[in-house]
């Protein structure tokens, strides 16, 4: 069970709902991933264009934890306008916090990204920040009390996997509390990487909603992360600089 | 009675005293939006009859996809 906050899930893979070609694909990609967890943007409504399809009128919105993210703040201030209209929203106290100091990268800006946890924790929010891989930034936002800590594998939207896995395996040993490897997943076998390193959980969107089969890549990765978490609780052997043979040496009929 | 709405200055009918009014208006699904007044963010259960007035900044707000 992968536990975050007072809440308890089943599926450690938590899924992006940006860039679908259309609702009815995205609708079965997230069936085949058998998320627990859907992660959402706050955006203007369009004024001047009513009946705009929505998705999560597509889905039975019972069934799934929704996660919201602060996409679009620069500032802290700005996150925390952003959490409080997704919390008044009536449908989730949880929040990705996401604080992007940089255009050309779309990595997360530090001081911010702190500073608009501290502020969300006061304000009684389940608390998720995305973060990059600075293991010491990532202890700060721990031992402010957020609820899970979120390292990116690489820049969002890069699907170029684990980039340091390093500071994501010291960011997974010192936390207390679950870590969400998050953004830069391309292939099941990244996802796999990130949960045989001992990550709580994976949180993916490009990956998935960017493949030329949304459907079949959602279903992978679903088998990516619960192979690469059993094969974590499985424990692996340790590794050698020289062969070691795994047939007897003993009873060749040849020789 | 004339507003901001989403940045956009619009006038709206003399009908147009709430924000139940506001949303039927612009026929926007009111399970979907999030309305912030003044930049004051209004509970869902009480938002309907908040009452608007000339000159009022409101943001009109919905959950979209997003990673």
């Amino acid at each position: 069970m992968l536990n975050i906050g007072p809440y308890s899930f089943t599926s450690r893979l938590l899924l992006g709902t940006g860039k679908f070609p259309n609702f009815d694909i995205q609708k079965e990609a997230v069936e085949k991933s058998e998320t627990d967890i859907l992660t959402f943007a706050v955006r203007r409504m369009n004024i001047f264009e009513p009946n705009q399809p929505n998705f999560l009128e597509k889905i039975d919105v019972k069934n799934y934890t929704l996660l919201p993210n602060t996409a679009g703040a620069k500032t802290a201030d700005e996150a925390v306008r952003i959490a409080k209209l997704a919390k008044a929203s009536g449908l989730c106290d949880m929040i990705k916090v996401e604080v992007i100091g940089c255009a050309k990268t779309l990595l997360p800006d530090p001081i911010e990204t702190l500073k608009a946890s501290e502020m969300l924790l006061e304000e009684g929010f389940i608390v998720l920040p995305y973060t990059s891989d600075d293991v010491l930034l990532a202890k700060r936002l721990e031992d402010l009390g957020c609820h899970a800590i979120m390292p990116g594998a690489s820049p969002i939207g890069t699907g170029l996997g684990i980039i340091n896995p390093l500071n994501i395996r010291y960011i997974i040993e010192q936390s207390s509390v679950p870590v969400i490897v998050d953004a830069g997943i391309g292939v099941p076998s990244d996802a796999a990487k990130a949960m045989e390193l001992g990550a709580d959980g994976v949180l993916l969107n490009t990956a998935v909603s960017g493949a030329n089969d949304p459907v079949r890549m959602a279903e992978a990765m679903k088998y990516g992360v619960l192979a690469g978490r059993a094969g974590f609780e499985a424990g692996r052997i340790p590794k050698k600089m020289h062969a070691a043979a795994s047939s007897p040496l003993e009873g060749m009929s040849v020789l | 009675m004339n507003m901001t709405v989403n940045g956009r200055d619009v006038q709206l009918p003399d009908y147009v005293t709430t924000v139940r009014d506001l949303l039927d208006h612009f026929k926007l699904n009111k399970d979907m939006a999030i309305v912030e007044l003044n930049q004051l963010i209004l509970d869902k259960t009480t938002r309907d009859d908040a009452a608007l007035s000339d000159g009022d900044r409101i943001e009109i707000v919905q959950f979209v996809g997003g990673g």
